[in-house]
């Protein structure tokens, strides 16, 4: 093809007389797919603080604190990686289709958790509190092999 | 014989979004020499493979470019299942190479409309950013993200895509490219385009392929070189043919990323009715033991991840050379004997992705 001065014109003149590419931003909002990735979401009643998440947590962006019993997110630190959805072993986060609002503070998004972590089992030399409850599985111990009883232990 | 003077070019200079500086030796207003130095965005992401877990580097293998951020991802969890002798299952390798078309696509779009910014031709900036936003609702509707998919995971792929999402892919990516044609063709027969580029910034095929030149810069120059062919992911059932250019100028550079964006276009209707059912990731158990070299075309060119692990969580050693790397020579090349004014316009056409660069 020839080479012309006026190959953009055509383009120029549509853009010129075109509506908009771009949406009125706050009269109206561009729908977000399903799949898009925008902030973390918990289900505070499911959550039993294993502090899986904030383990695997890339950036370290989530904080779970068993003693305080709450579960937090840095939402600028967070990088939309799906990845402590993905190692949740209650399911009880998801990904939300909608970006995080804006915060002024690092770690603004606070959640306290109902859960009420079991406290833990007394080392063998120390001698056990009176009133500790007996799990079950500890009671069936003898009439069970050792692989029941840490089947039933849920 | 004329003074010669010392032009510093960057590292903070309107055509470069990232920092590289550039010294050139001019003589009157033609450059004789271009001596580069780098370092003002090391990130030591090398060494920090070292300190991760193998798995969780994905995120950032995946973080090093912010554009060709999919095949990053995908690079290093190829080189990572190979080592450790892992197949992965057939659908994760289809959506992995619909995914690296797409990333492909949305890289040479936004490249075009740097290159028209830097010869100062906004509205046609304007017009390729524009019509590069329906490719990124493509990715954002499959992936989740827009430029940064975090959809690579070792042993396949992070997210499925529903066959629903996947049948109305090609009708959204027709109606992009329809509307680019009547971009590219300013490109192809602009009287001020041709201006620009044709003839500037001429590299030969020899010198091409003796500096080490990868991807559009290569094949620009004549050479018939493209990774796709080696047939990694699914691209060995698909009709890949490297798209060559001979001038070796800034114009051929540009006609070969614009015909790959149509070649890309063409590979994504071959295999989005090709993906087949089943999982998309299988468990990955172990720690890779051994090293492992993987290439990949990027949409910068041809891109080598090394790894190298002992057994154990951490890799010893992960090397990543970049596209934008290997092309540093054939640049200083290509800028001895032009125009001060044209120096601009040669940098963008190597693609250059400085922080991809230094890692």
């Amino acid at each position: 093809m020839k080479k012309s001065p006026f190959k953009m014109t055509k383009v120029a003149l549509e853009n010129l007389f075109r509506r908009p590419a771009t949406v009125p931003y706050p009269l109206e909002r561009k729908p977000m797919y399903p799949a898009t990735r925008g902030h973390i979401a918990i289900d505070k009643d499911k959550c039993i603080l294993c502090l899986i998440c904030d383990k695997r947590c890339p950036t370290g962006a989530i904080k779970v604190d068993r003693i305080g019993k709450t579960w937090a997110i840095d939402r600028l630190s967070c990088i939309q990686c799906n990845y402590c959805v993905e190692v949740c072993p209650k399911k009880c986060l998801w990904m939300e289709n909608l970006y995080a609002t804006p915060t002024q503070e690092k770690l603004a998004f606070v959640v306290p958790i109902p859960y009420t972590p079991p406290t833990p089992k007394p080392k063998a030399a120390a001698t056990p509190p009176p009133q500790r409850r007996q799990p079950p599985h500890q009671a069936r111990r003898p009439d069970n092999a050792k692989g029941s009883a840490i089947r039933n232990r849920d | 014989m004329a003074n010669r003077t010392i032009i510093p070019f960057g590292p903070q200079h309107p055509v470069l979004p990232e920092p590289i500086h550039i010294d050139l030796v001019i003589e009157d207003e033609q450059v004789v020499e271009a001596i580069p130095s780098f370092g003002f965005i090391h990130r030591g992401l090398e060494k920090l493979a070292e300190k991760r877990d193998f798995t969780e580097f994905t995120f950032i293998a995946e973080r090093i470019c912010g554009i060709c951020s999919y095949i990053h991802g995908m690079g290093y969890c190829q080189a990572i299942e190979a080592v450790m002798g892992l197949q992965i299952p057939e659908r994760a390798t289809y959506l992995r190479t619909m995914w690296s078309e797409l990333s492909r696509i949305h890289s040479h779009m936004m490249w075009m409309g740097l290159l028209a910014d830097a010869f100062g031709f906004e509205n046609l900036f304007m017009a390729c950013w524009r019509l590069r936003e329906g490719v990124l609702d493509v990715i954002e509707e499959t992936s989740g993200g827009r430029v940064i998919f975090g959809a690579a995971k070792v042993g396949g792929v992070r997210r499925d895509v529903s066959d629903e999402v996947l049948s109305r892919i090609p009708a959204q990516l027709k109606i992009v490219e329809d509307q680019l044609r009547d971009i590219t063709n300013v490109f192809r027969d602009d009287y001020s385009t041709r201006q620009r580029l044709c003839g500037v910034g001429t590299l030969s095929e020899q010198d091409a392929y003796d500096l080490g030149a990868v991807g559009p810069v290569l094949r620009g120059s004549g050479a018939k070189l493209d990774t796709r062919m080696e047939g990694y992911a699914a691209y060995d059932k698909l009709d890949v043919e490297p798209i060559v250019e001979t001038a070796g100028d800034c114009w051929a550079r540009t006609m070969v990323r614009i015909r790959e964006v149509y070649q890309s276009f063409d590979l994504l209707r071959q295999v989005i009715p090709m993906i087949p059912a089943g999982p998309v990731d299988m468990k990955v158990t172990g720690a890779p033991k051994g090293e492992y070299a993987a290439r990949l075309e990027q949409p910068r060119g041809e891109v080598i991840y090394y790894v190298k692990g002992n057994g154990g969580k951490q890799l010893d050693r992960f090397r990543v050379r970049t596209p934008t790397f290997a092309n540093i020579p054939p640049l200083l090349k290509m800028l001895q004997g032009c125009q001060l004014a044209d120096v601009p316009v040669i940098v963008l056409t190597i693609d250059p992705c400085i922080s991809c660069a230094e890692r």
